[in-house]
């Protein structure tokens, strides 16, 4: 414990210390929510100088806002489908790239090589890919799954959205199921494998319950990039064809910003919030009931 | 026996090498029909190009106001990441070192409020800016990514200085220094490991985030990388060698320094998950 004599010298350096941090989280995060929980009692355009109080309204909008909830509901489908398939796949790859093999280094880098890149840019080259690329080949070698664009079909344009996700997040997730499997002890997993254990059982029985902290970061990482789409939404297909794949967030954005009902928009935003955290405290509350000590 | 295993690993060895390629492929898709002319990407995506084309990187690097962006993004990552890791150090610092309730709050309350996605403080952040005039100003862009940045890297900070033993902030402080020298002298040097980690996660986000930027960036000399990577695709639809070359642009940077930093960067992002 460190303590200083004098209130004015404490209260200096408690400025010096916290104030630019403290001052800056408060006015960019802090007080925009809460005027933010306000202005979705409000109707704001976006250009009178004021605004009325409308109550309840806005909630009783986003109600009855069919299209908001069933981009809710297409967003739900979208976060379940990721996250299972990024976590699936990156755990596998992880496990590929830690059993000692030639040039792990070198795949650890290429499978991490989309995240370095934002998915503004990453959707432009899907959506060539989408378009050009698939397409091309599909017509060249009679595969009817790719000789239309899959952009330019509701259901499909989904899946595009799902697959270029879960190439883009395959490879963070890897990242940090390596540095779960690498935590695991040797010391256990040799006392196991003298004992007889196959690989399978290893990993039933000590790999994935010792992981358990890997996947409750992950699951909850995927859980809200999925919910918050955005970028890659925007670019990738813009929410189309006809907003058949207008995510949520991008939903909120066109609410606020070009139909110009920020109160509205504002309380979609913030159900969204709530369902949001809802669902991931409860899965952070779930998964470490499964957590196991070494 | 041994025979049988050795196939089997030269499978397992293939098969990644397949699951590479698709991960790698895109980009060199995308590199290679940037010297190509319009018609042969369409016409052929997946040939190699006959004569290369520098023009559209010309076009590109014109049209897209290259420079600029290049140079906006540039500032903005830097001085972002530097005053983020810098204030959240030292609120880390002044949180673990003076355990008092208030303290304890207010580190809770940072902590907490990361599960507010951006969407939700969106609205009101452009209505309150835009009516104190601050918008359109890298400067408070700046800032604000000091505010959404802080709470992570304050709470990875805090992490770690509570293993830090107090004895060499003691006898620094004995020997006369002050409570800031003390910090920059001595504290400072061993948050090293931790501050490439926060630096890391921080530079893959500002430097790539889009939705941020285009709410408070409105004019077309302050765009970033992103925002004008997104015009140029929108306002060039039909011309697809200029845009690939754009893509490649955007691209290039961020390829450079993996090539460098790769070792950090994945390490980074190992450590920052792990806290």
């Amino acid at each position: 414990m460190l303590t200083e004599k004098g209130l004015w010298t404490r209260l200096r350096t408690r400025l010096i210390f916290t104030g630019p941090t403290l001052f800056a989280f408060a006015t960019v995060m802090i007080i925009p929510f809460l005027y933010g929980i306000y202005l979705t009692f409000t109707n704001w355009d976006g250009i009178a100088i004021d605004q009325n109080f409308v109550g309840w309204d806005n909630y009783i909008g986003v109600f009855k806002d069919t299209v908001f909830w069933k981009s809710f509901g297409m967003t739900l489908e979208y976060v379940f489908i990721t996250v299972v398939l990024t976590n699936a796949v990156a755990f596998l790859l992880a496990y590929a790239v830690t059993r000692g093999m030639k040039a792990q280094g070198w795949f650890r880098a290429g499978f991490f090589l989309p995240n370095l890149v934002g998915g503004i840019v990453l959707g432009f080259i899907w959506q060539f890919i989408f378009n050009q690329v698939l397409v091309f080949a599909g017509q060249k070698m009679n595969l009817t799954l790719f000789s239309t664009s899959w952009l330019a079909d509701p259901d499909k344009a989904f899946w595009a959205l799902v697959v270029v996700t879960v190439w883009q997040y395959a490879g963070y997730m890897m990242v940090i199921y390596i540095a779960g499997l690498m935590n695991v002890p040797k010391d256990v997993m040799e006392a196991a494998s003298i004992d007889g254990a196959s690989n399978r059982k290893m990993l039933a029985r000590i790999v994935l319950p010792l992981m358990v902290p890997s996947f409750i970061v992950c699951i909850f990482l995927s859980l809200q990039r999925g919910f918050m789409v955005y970028d890659l939404n925007v670019s990738l297909t813009s929410g189309g064809p006809f907003k058949s794949t207008e995510m949520v967030s991008m939903h909120v954005y066109e609410q606020a910003f070009l139909a110009r009902d920020y109160g509205l928009g504002q309380a979609e935003a913030f159900v969204l919030f709530i369902l949001v955290a809802a669902i991931t405290l409860l899965q952070v509350y779930f998964s470490k009931k499964l957590e196991v000590e070494a | 026996m041994a025979g049988q295993s050795r196939i089997l690993n030269w499978m397992k060895f293939i098969a990644l090498i397949i699951v590479m390629i698709l991960f790698v492929f895109p980009f060199v898709l995308l590199i290679v029909n940037s010297f190509k002319a319009n018609q042969a990407i369409t016409s052929d995506p997946l040939g190699l190009p006959s004569s290369f084309q520098f023009d559209n990187y010309v076009n590109a690097f014109d049209k897209m106001g290259y420079v600029s962006a290049f140079s906006n993004s540039l500032l903005i990552t830097i001085a972002g990441v530097l005053l983020i890791a810098l204030f959240a150090a030292m609120t880390a610092h002044y949180f673990v070192r003076h355990k008092s309730k208030l303290n304890q709050y207010l580190f809770f309350l940072m902590v907490a409020a990361m599960i507010i996605p951006f969407q939700a403080i969106m609205i009101p952040l452009v209505k309150i800016y835009g009516s104190l005039s601050l918008l359109d100003n890298k400067w408070s862009l700046i800032y604000m990514y000091i505010g959404f940045g802080s709470p992570l890297a304050v709470f990875i900070y805090h992490g770690f200085i509570k293993s830090i033993p107090l004895e060499l902030e003691e006898v620094a402080l004995m020997d006369g220094c002050g409570r800031v020298q003390t910090f920059f002298r001595i504290v400072l040097p061993v948050l090293l490991p931790t501050t490439v980690t926060i630096s890391v996660l921080n530079v893959l986000w500002i430097w790539n985030d889009f939705l941020l930027p285009s709410l408070v960036l409105t004019s077309s000399e302050q765009r970033t990388l992103p925002l004008s990577t997104f015009y140029f695709y929108g306002t060039y639809t039909v011309d697809y060698g200029p845009l690939m070359a754009g893509l490649v642009l955007t691209l290039l940077p961020v390829l450079i320094v993996y090539l460098f930093a790769q070792k950090y960067i994945i390490q980074g992002v190992m450590q920052g998950a792990i806290k």
